[in-house]
């Protein structure tokens, strides 16, 4: 292919011919046929995709260039679905024949290692889904919505080019090398690929960024519960409903799944419904009427509990339905958008784009941007996700481009949506809803004065505007209902009514999308939880060899404690922050998650460079780049810049330097507790940027260490060795993506010729 | 007519066995297909065991969900 000479341990690999068993047909397309069948442009398949690019170059007209008093919601749809598919057809492919290389008479972990339990092999299009639901979560939903501040167009093409060029490459890549080497985690490849330092670096990285993102989701949820009766009841009751659904699974009808999901939804609506009616009445808006620290501190409990407890009583039913709540999710936001076409009021670039000080997010276009949207354009995290769990379950290598890229741009597409769906609300309500108390006073009225005084071009908005706003939806009050999830479901009930139920279901819409999120984070902290207490059992036992045994209470019991208590701790310094906890801590989320990025591109670029593609490194090298570039400038931005509202320690400073000269209130804060409450979360927020990019550049260089050793000893001839495990012939088929060629359809029906008892090689264990 | 409505109670099934499928809801199935394949020697395990099984082995290998 490149014409580079594989050096892989590839010893045992049928050289010659397809077939990897003389009885069966063979388990692979036959490699010229399939570049013919890639190469081969008749006029139909030209004009598709010509068509496909005028519809794209049309759109990202309408978006970038005509500046109009509005823009259809339309154009979004079309600008991302068109790209997308341009760069799943070529980008994807060219990283496949260049760096991936996939074999399909390679057998898949699934295969060799089958078990009927962890390795399983699964139908491609089953297993799409199951990894889309498995990345996607309250990220993509939140990141646009706070970035919308600078207009719609910066927000847009990030999520757009990046997934193209970053994420979904980024996901597909760890994807792919975890499934060569048997689904091992991104912990043991970094480990293996970059020796002791940069692993332990990765490892120490991956876990301070799980704490730091498991804080900043529950303080999304916790910024939309704060004073909302409505909420607290609603999302209280996904307890008991998932306990009840454990139960049934455990004890009265094992395995029932769907049954028990469509119980559980059931129940779920009819929490929602009843949260209204329960809010409505005297008793329950006093009982549920809970204060944002009441509720951090109600989330706490919560944590260690839930991740406690066994995984059949909680975390396994409340899995299916975030899983049942995400797909239809996602259908109703796709038909919302496409059947209601909002007009977006909001300018391509707002007045923001060009200055530091916006209220809802601070810090410069560059890289502030970048760091916000991280979930849907470039996320760290999902390398946590496509290395061990999906590779497991992957039937045949070519698939993987259809899963891991395929998934990914899917999740953009969740990131669009949402990002349309905040943008077409009024933006002086979102202004009004965005910006910390400090600043819009808390009340209608206040609000309203502070956000027409920010001379925001057609922005005129009444304090009555934003009591009906919050009427409709069932709250009291929606002015700085920070952290994103409110904008979005004020968006999405602002849509959704006017396809279904009117006004009236305004609160029903709002409260349901409030739900489906703190479902996803929900779940997100409890397994997150879980997963940080084991690689904190994991790290002790290397020095107390008690604490590796999973089954020991007191240490699980106490590695919980310190991860809630590591995360509980941030969520309570962003609950109390007078500063207004998500504005400054959500850059810290973004920061975390593209390092994990940069961290997961880096052990791919040694691991690629080790297979000796150096012509095509660029494809990761490029992405890698940019996300250690944008983290780092941010990180530096954040520790050094002079500018207070930029810089951890310059604010720091200046709220030290008031205190000593004895002032008692200093910008938004108010009395010396809160003044003394900045410079504490400033020294934490700023000592954590510097943890955080010290280590990613530890792990940065050292796989820029390794790579160049491989191109020394591979311009020396030396052997490299790799880590991938040993051939195994594959003995079944499958096509490739969600529409069988040709090729793959006649291969299909041969194999369907093929007795069931023949096909499957006896392992006799 | 009734044709339509079988092709619309068809889709739906399909949907149902994917959604299904997405969920885990197949993995007992897939198991025990698993199971006669490797012609091991052993009974299987029951419906109401797998499960259990399944869910105890998450509690000491737990599974990350994304943000």
């Amino acid at each position: 292919m490149a014409g580079v000479p594989d050096q892989r341990n590839n010893g045992s690999r049928a050289e010659d011919g397809l077939a990897t068993d003389p009885n069966l047909p063979p388990p692979a397309v036959d490699e010229a046929r399939l570049e013919a069948e890639d190469r081969k442009w008749t006029p139909a398949k030209i004009a598709l995709w010509a068509a496909i690019a005028l519809l794209g170059g049309v759109a990202w007209f309408m978006l970038a260039i005509v500046r109009g008093e509005t823009v259809n919601a339309i154009w979004f749809v079309f600008a991302s679905v068109c790209t997308y598919l341009i760069g799943y057809r070529f980008y994807s492919k060219v990283i496949e024949r260049y760096i991936t290389k996939p074999d399909d008479r390679r057998a898949t972990p699934a295969e060799y290692k089958a078990d009927g339990k962890d390795y399983v092999r699964t139908d491609r299009n089953v297993l799409f889904g199951h990894h889309f639901a498995a990345i996607a979560g309250a990220g993509p939903l939140v990141g646009p919505v706070i970035a919308a501040q600078m207009g719609y167009l910066p927000g847009t093409i990030w999520i757009i080019v990046g997934v193209v060029l970053a994420g979904a490459v980024q996901d597909y890549l760890v994807m792919f090398f975890s499934m060569r080497r048997g689904g091992r985690s991104l912990g043991q490849m970094a480990r293996e690929e970059l020796g002791v330092i940069g692993g332990t670096a990765a490892l120490i990285a991956t876990l301070l960024i799980m704490v730091i993102i498991v804080a900043i989701l529950a303080l999304v949820v916790v910024n939309a519960l704060g004073e909302s009766p409505w909420g607290v009841f609603s999302v209280g009751m996904t307890i008991p409903i998932a306990l009840f659904m454990g139960v049934y699974l455990r004890y009265l009808r094992p395995g029932k799944v769907m049954e028990v999901s469509v119980i559980g939804f059931v129940l779920l609506m009819a929490a929602i419904i009843g949260g209204g009616a329960v809010a409505g009445t005297e008793w329950g808006a006093a009982f549920f009427h809970l204060d944002k620290v009441t509720i951090a501190w109600g989330l706490l409990i919560y944590g260690f509990v839930a991740a406690i407890l066994p995984v059949w009583l909680l975390l396994a039913p409340r899995d299916y339905l975030s899983t049942f709540m995400k797909i239809g999710v996602i259908v109703m936001l796709a038909l919302a958008i496409i059947v209601v076409r909002p007009e977006v009021s909001v300018p391509a670039f707002s007045e923001f784009a060009s200055r530091e000080n916006g209220p809802v997010l601070s810090g410069a276009l560059f890289p502030f941007l970048f760091v916000t949207i991280a979930c849907g354009a470039l996320s760290g995290f999902h390398a946590l996700i496509s290395s061990g769990t999906t590779p497991k379950l992957v039937e045949k290598e070519r698939q993987t481009r259809y899963i891991g890229y395929g998934g990914m741009l899917m999740e953009s597409f969740v990131a669009i949506m949402a990002l349309v769906a905040a943008i077409s609300i009024d933006r002086g309500l979102y202004f009004a809803m965005n910006a910390p108390a400090a600043l819009t006073g808390g009340t209608a009225e206040a609000a309203a004065t502070w956000v027409n005084s920010l001379g925001l071009s057609g922005v005129n908005i009444t304090p009555g505007l934003l009591r009906e706003t919050a009427a409709n939806v069932g709250e009291q009050s929606i002015v700085s209902r920070t952290g994103g999830a409110p904008t979005l479901a004020v968006g999405l009930a602002h849509i959704m009514h006017q396809f279904v139920g009117g006004t009236a279901m305004m609160g029903f819409w709002y409260h349901f999308a409030i739900m489906f999120e703190a479902l996803f984070i929900l779940t997100a902290v409890d397994a997150g939880t879980r997963v940080a207490r084991f690689m904190l059992q994991d790290s002790i036992g290397n020095f107390v060899p008690k604490f590796k045994e999973a089954s020991w209470r007191p240490g699980a019991w106490l590695c919980t404690a310190i991860m809630v208590a590591a995360w509980g701790a941030v969520l309570l310094m962003g609950v109390t922050d007078p500063l207004g906890g998500i504005n400054t801590l959500f850059p810290l989320f973004g920061i975390a998650n593209q390092l994990l990025a940069a961290i997961a591109l880096a052990v791919v670029l040694a691991i690629v460079a080790k297979r000796g593609t150096f012509k095509y490194l660029w494809i990761v090298a490029l992405p890698l780049a940019f996300a250690a570039v944008v983290t780092i400038t941010a990180s530096y931005q954040k520790i050094f810049s002079p500018v207070p509202a930029v810089g951890y320690f310059a604010n720091n400073a200046a709220f030290s330097k008031a205190l000593a000269d004895g002032k008692t209130e200093f910008g938004t804060a108010k009395t010396v507790a809160a003044m003394e409450a900045v410079v504490r979360n400033t020294a934490i927020q700023g000592w954590l940027s510097v943890i955080f990019v010290v280590l990613s550049i530890i792990v940065i260089v050292t796989a820029v260490l390794a790579t160049l050793k491989a191109f020394r000893d591979r311009a020396a001839g030396t052997a490299t060795t790799d880590n991938e495990d040993p051939f195994v012939p594959s003995r079944v088929f499958a096509p490739a993506g969600l529409v069988p060629t040709t090729a793959e359809r006649e291969l299909a029906a041969e194999w369907e010729k093929v007795p069931a008892d023949a096909r499957l090689e006896r392992a006799g264990h | 007519m009734s044709s339509g409505i079988a092709l619309v109670a068809n889709g739906f099934r399909g949907f149902a066995r994917y959604l299904g499928g997405v969920m885990g809801a197949d993995a007992y199935a897939k198991y025990l297909e698993h199971h006669s394949a490797a012609g091991h020697q052993e009974a299987p395990l029951s419906e109401r065991e797998f499960w259990r099984d399944r869910t105890d082995r998450q509690d000491s290998n737990p599974q990350g969900r994304c943000c």
